[in-house]
């Protein structure tokens, strides 16, 4: 043992420690490169990855733009609706606070057991719908009772409303939730995917959804790992959708559908110069708001399984013969084609025969002797079968195209249905057999194949009283600031190229079938001076009546089961001398038409004259 | 001079002592665990509680031990090296039988109410009895290969127990730490070649035989960017943070990556990712001097000290500080795989931190000790 080796010990720990301490200068100097490297050199790329990490973009919806009438009342709106959420990581025992909720509100069992269920599939933060669409009174005894509610809060949102429920369910239609159907159907928008979001699915509000909709907006978040969502960042307001004003009348309509009560009816009341829709109604209805928030299981069996079909439009879906309203048109295409004049007469017995078959009138002793007008009065039924046989089917087909029958009138609705008026080549292509005599009969007083929907008869009495001018029905007015509702639309490019004898002598027995001696609806007069109607009532059979029951003497209508009974028409228009408002009514099941359908359809012209000058007024105002 | 066996009956008085106490390594220990503090309280959105506070009683409990480790003779030390050995090995032992698992490995074992990691005892035990063990030979034994048997034992032993935890990160910790104590000691260069000519092999061998989550990390390591949102993530988002952080940082308590949670573990494997996205390379760069400073001192209490113990002592336990450093500084820069081992004296935990400061108590002691000469055993 020396000192020496002690010493040499030593140098030697010192050499080889210098060296250590050189290896660990240079991998400092690695960390510091590397320092320099992430923090200078690359930088710029790591902080968009930060930013991309923290930055989130969330859509905002845009307010749906609203559905007005004609005078501006809303009738689809956006309601706040109040609602309640649940955040778990506020509350210590969920189902305590819901115990708490429930004494305030009904919370129902179904709804406990949902916000149960998510409050364990999902983050402590995110916000988990208890209730929705809470009263004002509702929603404040909560808020007053929110301390003792922790992990509760309230919230408002937009939803969409229908201020005047059943309506105008079948015009404005109603929106709902996108189903992948629609992801796959519709124009990409980002909106779609927004969880929440609502589209059009029926009527106006399908119809023109992309402008009622809007564009989104945006809104740039800080989010955390988790997803919750720290801070906004910037705001970029999307635009709400466009407002849009319909040509219906909302006080018009609310009176019809009153005045239809309990039927199952149609009636769609026009502006004869314009086509304007004031009225489009039928019921029964139902009320679109269930479906917007989600339509319960037994409420919608119970709008299915209704025998009569509230779900479905009758207006312009429901396709009925027309009876006799469509003797105007049979008499038109008569005088038109020179085969009879107004002065034309027929002797009627009650019936006629056509080989070995009768056909019959219905009256049953027949009308003696008339001429065109007496006959629309009357609506005989062998004057008719007489100048249907005369003019032929094809030149009433087209003359009943000229009013719009037999073609869809394009409003802006989904589910128009075109109707049918039969043609020669039409029976043989579709049915493979030849036309024969027999049907010009029962086309003649508007039975057999002919089919129309309420709207298209609307149509046909707007341009019977306008002078014969092909106007349109429309829905939505042209634009905000676009032409008044009077003024007329250009007169040549409409015309129909009728001669003002034949429409004379026609409208003439139009004015007698309210106002004549024997008219079929003299009970259903507009006593008021210069607002007179004109009309005609027409009867669509349901079921034929037999040989047998005619012998033993035919029950009348009334007397029937409802499914069996006729249905009743009526066709209108007012004031006769000055005509601004046509009508058509059709009372499912009615029996009489004079009875039933031309009291509504005079009632519903003298509400629309009615209020015509209250309407006008409140626009001067405006 | 001539002293009996096993050191000097020479003692110096405690007034002396405490004179002698390094005060200017006591001051950079807290200006850097100071450092941690601060970002504890980012950590708390701008709070000392729960973090801050807690590390700072820890902090102050751990410098009281540190005082009294530093004012101990160091012939103590030297003479229960091998008892403290023993004991932490037994430790090892009682962990593998009957050890608390949390995260997948047993790591833990408690001893009445405290938890011990006694993996982390091992760090400094091991350091000691090598030294101990390099004191005690001549140069000439330290040349002949089977006077290594018994100290390559002595290293084994606790890296067997530690890998079978499994803790691949403190086994290599070990066997790095132990193999500066061989190095500056004077063990031949080509043997330290030979170690590692046959580790690399027997590593990819052994590689076979590794948990599954441990190839991963391997793997993964190797290209983080790969799989971003599964386990590569946490390197990703650490770089993410430094990166974005920039040459002058995000601002104290504004670091987006750190307070978002996109940073993992961020009080403590991850802290010194928030630390530089908070101050930027600035902030980095400060706190890599202030480890500078600490290894410096560290260097120079063992050149300074007399006895070869000493020397041995203070240089491995720096070499083990420096090691820390390394590995943690350059896993959160995604340049080598992810091992846990905390940021010493920063990120948030009891036990490292008081292992360090017992470490910093024994360099202390190696100095206040300085002159006192130790004899080595004649074997």
């Amino acid at each position: 043992m020396s000192t020496a080796r002690e010493k040499e010990k030593a140098r030697l720990f010192t050499r080889r420690s210098l060296i250590m301490a050189g290896g660990q200068a240079a991998l400092m100097s690695v960390l510091a490169g590397r320092l320099y490297y992430l923090q200078v050199l690359q930088s710029d790329e790591y902080t968009m990855m930060a930013n991309e990490n923290r930055m989130n973009i969330r859509l905002l919806a845009p307010l749906r733009g609203r559905i007005l009438d004609r005078g501006g009342v809303e009738i689809a709106s956006n309601r706040q609706n109040y609602r309640v959420v649940l955040i778990r990581e506020q509350t210590k025992d969920v189902s305590r606070t819901l115990d708490r909720l429930s004494d305030l509100v009904p919370v129902s069992d179904s709804d406990r057991a949902r916000v149960l269920k998510e409050t364990k599939r999902k983050r402590g933060f995110v916000p988990i719908p208890v209730m929705e669409n809470l009263t004002w009174e509702e929603f404040s005894r909560i808020n007053v009772h929110s301390p003792e509610l922790p992990g509760i809060q309230l919230d408002v949102g937009e939803t969409r409303h229908y201020p005047y429920r059943n309506l105008f369910a079948h015009i404005v239609g109603y929106v709902g939730s996108v189903s992948e159907k629609d992801l796959r159907n519709l124009e990409p928008d980002p909106l779609l995917e927004l969880p929440g979001f609502r589209i059009g699915k029926n009527g106006i509000e399908k119809y023109y959804d992309l402008s009622l909709r809007g564009t989104a907006g945006t809104s740039r978040v800080e989010a955390n790992a988790y997803g919750r969502v720290i801070r906004e960042l910037n705001r970029q307001e999307g635009s709400a959708g466009d407002d849009l004003e319909l040509t219906i009348d909302v006080n018009l309509q609310n009176y019809a559908v009153e005045r239809m009560g309990e039927e199952s009816a149609a009636a769609v009341i026009l502006d004869i110069h314009t086509g304007d829709v004031l009225s489009m109604v039928s019921v029964p209805s139902f009320d679109p708001n269930s479906f917007t928030t989600g339509i319960g299981i037994k409420e919608w069996r119970g709008l299915q399984s209704n025998p009569k079909h509230p779900l479905s439009n009758k207006a312009i879906a429901g396709q009925y013969p027309p009876g006799s309203t469509f003797k105007m048109v049979v008499a038109l295409a008569a005088l038109e084609a020179g085969v009879i004049t107004p002065e034309h007469r027929v002797y009627c017995v009650g019936h006629t025969k056509l080989g070995r078959h009768k056909f019959h009138c219905w009256k049953r002793g027949g009308h003696g002797k008339l001429h065109l007008r007496e006959a629309i009065e009357q609506s005989c039924d062998v004057y008719f079968y007489d100048i249907a046989k005369k003019v032929g089917v094809d030149k009433i087909a087209e003359m009943a195209n000229r009013f719009g029958l037999g073609e869809k009138l394009d409003l802006d609705l989904f589910g128009e249905k075109s109707g049918l008026i039969p043609t020669k080549s039409w029976k043989q292509a579709v049915r493979g057999e030849r036309w024969q005599v027999g049907d010009s009969f029962n086309v003649g007083i508007g039975q057999g194949y002919v089919l129309t929907t309420p709207l298209q008869l609307a149509v046909m009495t707007a341009r019977l009283a306008n002078g014969g001018k092909a106007v349109s029905p429309r829905l939505v007015k042209e634009s905000k600031e676009s032409a008044p509702d009077d003024v007329q639309l250009d007169e040549k490019s409409l015309d129909m190229g009728l001669s003002k004898a034949a429409l004379q002598s026609v409208l003439g027995g139009m004015f007698d079938v309210v106002n004549g001696v024997k008219g079929t609806a003299r009970g259903a007069k507009i006593k008021t001076e210069g607002w007179e109607m004109a009309g005609k009532s027409g009867t669509a059979q349901v079921r034929r009546i037999s040989k047998k029951e005619r012998l033993s003497g035919v029950l009348k209508s009334s007397e029937r089961p409802w499914k069996d009974r006729d249905h009743a028409l009526f066709v209108a228009y007012a004031p006769f001398n000055n005509p601004r408002y046509a009508v058509a009514v059709i009372v499912e099941h009615g029996g009489s038409a004079s009875k039933v359908a031309a009291p509504i359809a005079r009632d519903l012209l003298e509400e629309a004259l009615r209020i015509d000058p209250v309407r006008k007024k409140a626009r001067d105002d405006a | 001079m001539l002293r009996e066996l096993g050191g000097a009956d020479k003692t110096i008085p405690l007034s002396r002592k405490i004179w002698d106490l390094n005060w200017g390594l006591v001051l950079l220990i807290c200006a850097t665990a100071s450092v941690g503090f601060l970002m504890l309280y980012s950590a708390a959105e701008g709070n000392l509680e729960p973090w801050a506070s807690r590390q700072m009683i820890r902090f102050a409990a751990g410098l009281c031990i540190m005082f009294v480790v530093a004012l101990t003779d160091i012939r103590i030390w030297l003479r229960l090296s091998y008892p403290f050995y023993a004991i932490a090995l037994l430790m090892l032992g009682a962990v593998e039988v009957m050890g608390v698992i949390g995260m997948g490995a047993r790591r833990w074992v408690e001893i009445g109410p405290i938890q011990v990691q006694p993996s982390e005892i091992m760090k400094i035990t091991l350091v000691m009895a090598i030294a101990r063990y390099f004191h005690d030979i001549s140069l000439e034994d330290v040349r002949r290969l089977r006077w290594l048997i018994p100290p390559l034992i002595l290293v084994a032993l606790p890296a067997a127990l530690v890998l079978r935890q499994p803790d691949l990160g403190t086994t290599l910790l070990l066997v790095a730490g132990a193999g500066i104590v061989f190095f500056v000691a004077g063990v031949q260069w080509w043997k330290f070649a030979l170690v590692i000519g046959t580790a690399i092999p027997s590593g990819f061998f052994a590689y076979q035989f590794l948990h599954e989550y441990q190839k991963k990390r391997i793997l993964i390591f190797l290209n983080p960017e790969s799989d971003p949102l599964g386990a590569g993530y946490h390197i990703m988002q650490s770089k993410i943070a430094l990166g974005s952080g920039g040459v002058f940082g995000k601002g104290f308590v504004q670091g987006t990556q750190s307070h978002l949670n996109y940073l993992p573990e961020m009080r403590t494997d991850f802290i010194f990712s928030m630390l530089a996205e908070e101050f930027g390379m600035i902030g980095g760069l400060i706190l890599f001097a202030l480890y500078i400073l600490l290894l410096a001192y560290g260097y120079a209490i063992a050149f300074r000290s007399q006895n070869h113990f000493g020397r041995l002592l203070a240089l491995g336990l720096t070499g083990v500080f420096f090691l820390y450093i390394f590995i943690n500084i350059a896993m959160v820069m995604g340049l080598v795989p992810v091992v846990g081992v905390p940021l010493p004296l920063i990120s948030y935990g009891g036990t490292s931190m008081l292992t360090l400061l017992i470490s910093f108590g024994l360099i202390m002691s190696v100095y206040v000790h300085r002159d006192i000469e130790m004899q080595r055993k004649q074997y």
